[in-house]
């Protein structure tokens, strides 16, 4: 490493850095394990109903096959009147829904109205097909707009099919085939939601990447609604007895005071709307 | 001089099935031909991913301009951009222009993109339509940037079932109804015989007058006894 990166490295302001990229590949040659991307296994789903869309998704994100986190949000707000579910690489999900809701944000602003689902679909479709897969996010996109609602599922190399009803993750397949046996068009609310409910249960019991609860989100012209959770599939057995020891069950062998000094801690703020003069 | 770092995260790892991250490949059925004024287009409309069928009612023929359509094979991701692309040029070449784009530069432009990064893409596309210059034209641009004009054409993996039947059925005088005949059969002979072709057969009509889309759905496809 020259001395000059290493005292004051400059980060890229745009696009992604590859600085790192020889250090990797020179540490993979030497026999370096590589890290694993925390991924999130996951079953995640969207159907229409009547009056608009649910989405549903698991809560499990696992890291190899340790479960890394046992209750995270997998459906991510992008617009008052669209939210997106993501599978694969929990980083790519998060930080792709993140970047095309502040942009949606800036559009709607800029426009004057509320942005059309396609304009979200075209942006995350766009900027993934850029990247040519290796940002490993798999999406489910719904909402309501003035065109009505829709749902679409976005591949990690940026193709995009539009569908009545469409499952992504690890467990997809056990999700689809609930959704392919007892879907119906123009289902009611309840209906719908029981049917996105068992997909996403499909997914937790059959497959080992999902698990945990079933979050939904449903939205309709009128606003979304999250049900975080809407069901938790695998409630926590109770534990039969207090298992506590008693005091005294280990033994007090010695014992010593020692007094420390509390300092007293006080914030005071800095007036920083001006700008100080030459450092 | 460089410490080793300990990597906390585990090396051993739940392999996801590969067909997660595997690129949405679609295996397909792509056929064309032309009749006295016009041409019909069709296709299946399978889009698989390794072996798991992504989505079984795609519409892999997309809309470039009002008058020219095209059909889309190899990668979904890499075809959708193309289509996108290319529909927007021509949109701005109509608006310059002050009329519709001809078959022929909607294929042209195709086929620059597809030639200049043919290392990087994976699409095998029929650019078919009419306009008023030279009547019904398809265009045939398989992987790799070639583009050739024929009268009947086809693409995909399932078309290499039918040359056969293409070649001996075909009649440069059809009219429009035995012209979606000879496709529908065509892509139904295909679909039987190819595992990644399947679902429904989506056809298109494009003459002077406009298009006209259709659906043949299973029970409508041609069988063979």
């Amino acid at each position: 490493m020259s001395a000059a990166t290493a005292l004051a490295p400059q980060p890229s302001t745009t696009g992604f850095s590859f600085d790192n990229c020889q250090r990797n590949a020179a540490l993979e040659s030497s026999g370096m394990a590589v890290p694993k991307a925390v991924k999130t296994g996951t079953t995640i789903c969207g159907i229409v109903f009547k009056d608009g869309v649910i989405l549903g998704a698991d809560t499990r994100a696992t890291d190899g096959s340790t479960v890394a986190s046992l209750n995270c949000q997998k459906i991510h707000y992008l617009a008052p009147n669209m939210y997106c579910c993501g599978a694969g690489t929990a980083a790519d999900t998060e930080q792709t829904t993140k970047l095309i809701s502040s942009n949606l944000e800036l559009h709607s602003l800029n426009t004057g109205r509320q942005a059309p689902l396609s304009t979200a679909l075209k942006m995350l479709a766009q900027m993934l097909f850029k990247y040519q897969g290796h940002i490993s996010a798999a999406l489910v996109l719904g909402g309501v707009d003035r065109l009505g609602p829709h749902i679409y599922s976005v591949h990690p190399h940026g193709s995009v099919d539009r569908l009545p009803y469409v499952t992504m993750g690890s467990g997809s397949l056990a999700a689809m085939a609930v959704f392919e046996s007892r879907y119906r068009p123009n289902m009611e609310l309840e209906e719908g939601k029981k049917l996105v409910r068992d997909a996403i249960a499909a997914g937790i019991f059959n497959d080992l990447g999902s698990g945990t609860n079933v979050d939904l989100c449903v939205i309709t012209k009128d606003g979304a609604q999250m049900l975080r959770p809407y069901d938790v599939a695998n409630v926590k057995g109770a534990r039969q007895e207090r298992y506590r020891f008693k005091r005294g069950t280990t033994a007090v062998l010695k014992t010593r005071l020692r007094k420390f000094d509390v300092q007293e801690e006080e914030v005071v703020s800095m007036d920083t709307s001006e700008a100080s003069g030459s450092a | 001089m460089m410490e080793t770092v300990q990597q906390v995260t585990p090396s051993y790892a739940a392999p996801l099935p590969e067909w997660l991250s595997a690129e949405h490949d679609m295996g397909t059925t792509l056929v064309a031909a032309e009749f006295p004024g016009g041409v019909v287009i069709g296709a299946d409309s399978r889009t698989s991913t390794g072996t798991y069928v992504a989505n079984r009612v795609s519409n892999k023929i997309t809309r470039i301009t009002d008058s020219v359509y095209c059909c889309r094979s190899g990668s979904a991701a890499d075809t959708q951009a193309l289509a996108d692309i290319v529909s927007y040029r021509m949109a701005m070449h109509e608006i310059e222009m002050g009329r519709p784009a001809a078959v022929r530069t909607v294929a042209n432009t195709f086929r620059e993109m597809c030639y200049q990064y043919r290392d990087d893409l994976m699409a095998g596309i029929l650019c078919a339509g009419y306009d008023r210059t030279h009547g019904g034209q398809i265009y045939s641009l398989p992987i790799g940037g070639m583009m050739v004009r024929q009268k009947v054409a086809s693409g995909g993996s399932g078309s290499t079932y039918i040359y056969g039947y293409l070649d001996s059925n075909y009649k440069p005088d059809f009219t429009a109804e035995q012209c979606v005949d000879f496709i529908r059969k065509g892509v139904s002979l295909a679909i039987h015989r190819d595992g990644s072709s399947g679902g429904v057969c989506r056809v298109a009509i494009i003459t002077a007058n406009g298009v006209e889309r259709r659906t043949f759905t299973g029970d409508q496809l041609f069988v063979p006894q």
